[in-house]
């Protein structure tokens, strides 16, 4: 569904992409894992052309057979929904109205009936009702990550870009988090791309892994073949540990050499 | 003994809460209206309230309903106050609606068009005006169109960097702000220089136009700040879903839920800026209301821009109206100019509200 080949993304002087290849299925979850400055956060913005990618740069990337450079600004945000890193205050926005926004690029003249009810789904569907009418600043690291998911499920797009969906999460809404972009991926078909720090829950929720060093792909597939003491050492400087519970894998970080 | 009553349903509560917002909005235009009326009625002529809302509504009436109003008071009431309450609430609507819209666009709430140097800008060309001597050389009235224009001309002038400096590739939110401030404090020092040079008549002219005052409003110059009003306030309503995404998460996220960052920061930001000018230049700074009135309508029917915009515009207005009706009253004969009553009325509204509701304010 989503393909990508050959991206190379400049910032100034500097190559932070090199020759990217990366494939996201219908209702597959990718997890994009690497250290910090590996280019993860922008893969993310270039695909969805927050960060404009040039093109003279030979870049394909395609989604559903659509040239993602090609299509309008609101063609691009009914196929891609984004939840990004950081949310700072959000100007006293009641929750039901941040979330309602997942339907601007769908709004036609008479979709309001149509949008509520996709809205009110969502709202249920991330258990949110008690939160609704109230401002999303006062909310918890937690539930403000719910309510982003519950934006990006309305928006009803083809793929689904979660950057470190997890990263200010306690274990249980870790956990709640990333059941939801697994339910998401379930119930639309949706392609699932999550840049994310935790090996072993990236391992756990994601179909396969990318893993990325420097703006390059190191190694991808199966958690298996992804996450190996030589990756790992190779990538993050760190001998490490893997083992698993059953299909359930955990990485001990031991030191740094 | 606990009564078993059944949680409303989501789409209820929701619907509730359109409920109230639209009473609120219906509450607002009543008081406003009821205000209007209020200050037709009081001054060094008292007239009944009656009187005064049925000269209000004078052009959509037929000419039967007013026939038992005297002469002199429906002159009193048209030539003089009227124009200046109109222009009370197309100054108090126009500078909130600005307010509101630039603290969405650069998701801060600290900025308003004071902050972005458009008022400064503006007293800048009128004291330039004052300064050149216009006032005495052409005769008194079209000096006064001259500092009007010098001041409009000054203020698109600042509003004019404001964008050239905005539309620059890579410039955030953030530095457009602190830009703003940067000629906040260039036309400040502007106009200080100016007060430097200034003749001891000259100079009380200049710091009687920064105060900011309605004294002497025209129905000309209330067709003009009016006018400008009444063209851009839809279109800033139109971008009402766009102001959302842009305070829900800045330029990513905005144009991550579809929206041309570009093209709408820049026409909201022109029409704020041609509002704020065309207001401005004629009632000289009246500082507050742009930054405050936003904030007011925010805590009390939060955040969501298709409710916010028209709210804040009635928050504005009753603020600069009832301000410039206890100006007129308070001291009179003294008109305590509207600029400084603003001050006095608002904040301590202001710091109750924010007091009283700092849970909801994410502050």
């Amino acid at each position: 569904m989503l393909n990508i080949s050959g991206l190379h993304y400049r910032h100034g002087k500097r190559l932070i992409l090199d020759n990217i290849d990366l494939q996201v299925g219908a209702g597959e979850i990718v997890g994009l894992v690497g250290p910090n400055g590996a280019g993860k956060s922008t893969l993310l913005k270039c695909i969805n052309r927050i960060n404009r990618v040039m093109p003279s740069q030979h870049a394909r990337m395609t989604l559903a057979g659509d040239n993602l450079q090609d299509m309008s600004r609101r063609n691009l945000a009914r196929a891609i929904a984004y939840v990004p890193q950081h949310t700072g205050p959000a100007m006293s926005l009641r929750v039901a109205d941040m979330i309602a926004l997942g339907r601007a690029p769908h709004r036609t003249w008479n979709s309001g009936e149509r949008d509520h009810r996709i809205v009110l789904d969502a709202i249920e569907r991330l258990k949110l009702q008690e939160l609704a009418l109230r401002p999303y600043d006062e909310l918890s690291g937690g539930e403000r990550q719910r309510v982003l998911l519950a934006r990006a499920l309305v928006q009803q797009g083809r793929l689904l870009l979660l950057d470190e969906p997890t990263s200010d999460l306690d274990l249980h809404h870790q956990l709640e988090a990333m059941t939801a972009a697994r339910e998401i991926a379930d119930a639309q078909g949706s392609g699932v791309l999550i840049a994310i720090h935790d090996l072993a829950l990236a391992a756990r929720f994601a179909d396969r892994l990318v893993m990325l060093r420097e703006g390059r792909v190191v190694a991808q597939g199966h958690w298996r073949e992804v996450l190996t003491p030589q990756h790992i050492e190779a990538v993050y400087g760190v001998s490490a540990r893997i083992g698993s519970d059953g299909d359930i894998p955990y990485v001990i970080p031991l030191r740094t050499p | 003994m606990k009564m078993d009553i059944p949680a409303p349903t989501l789409m209820q509560s929701l619907q509730r809460h359109q409920r109230r917002n639209a009473l609120a909005m219906i509450a607002g235009v009543a008081l406003l209206i009821a205000a209007m009326a209020l200050a037709g009625s009081l001054g060094a002529q008292k007239l009944g309230m009656a009187t005064s809302l049925r000269a209000l509504f004078a052009p959509l009436l037929p000419v039967a309903w007013l026939n038992d109003i005297p002469a002199w008071q429906i002159s009193l009431l048209q030539q003089l106050r009227l124009p200046r309450i109109v222009m009370a609430v197309v100054a108090g609507a126009g500078l909130a609606l600005a307010g509101v819209a630039m603290q969405g666009i650069t998701r801060n709430p600290l900025v308003s068009p004071y902050t972005v140097g458009i008022s400064p800008a503006a007293a800048f060309g009128a004291s330039l005006a004052i300064l050149s001597g216009a006032t005495g050389v052409a005769g008194a009235w079209s000096g006064l169109y001259l500092t009007v224009a010098a001041a409009f001309a000054s203020a698109v002038l600042c509003a004019t960097l404001v964008l050239a400096f905005s539309a620059l590739r890579g410039v955030s939110a953030t530095m457009l702000v602190l830009g703003g401030v940067g000629l906040t404090y260039l036309f400040s020092a502007l106009t200080a220089s100016v007060q430097f040079v200034a003749t001891e008549q000259q100079l009380a002219a200049i710091v009687q136009w920064t105060f900011g005052s309605l004294n002497g409003s025209t129905w000309n110059e209330v067709a003009v700040a009016g006018g400008v009003l009444l063209l851009g306030a839809p279109l800033l309503q139109w971008h009402a879903w766009a102001l959302n995404a842009f305070a829900a998460g800045g330029d990513d996220i905005a144009a991550s839920l579809g929206f041309a960052v570009g093209r709408v920061r820049t026409v909201v930001t022109v029409v704020a800026v041609m509002i704020t000018a065309a207001v401005v230049s004629f009632t000289g700074v009246i500082g507050f209301v742009g930054l405050v009135a936003p904030h007011i309508a925010r805590l009390l029917i939060g955040g969501d821009h298709r409710w916010l915009l028209p709210f804040s515009a009635i928050v504005g207005a009753l603020l600069v109206l009832l301000s410039d009706m206890a100006g007129r009253l308070l001291f009179a004969p003294v008109i305590i100019p509207v600029g400084i009553v603003v001050a006095y009325v608002g904040v301590p509204l202001f710091l109750h509200l924010l007091l009283s509701s700092r849970h909801k304010a994410g502050l």
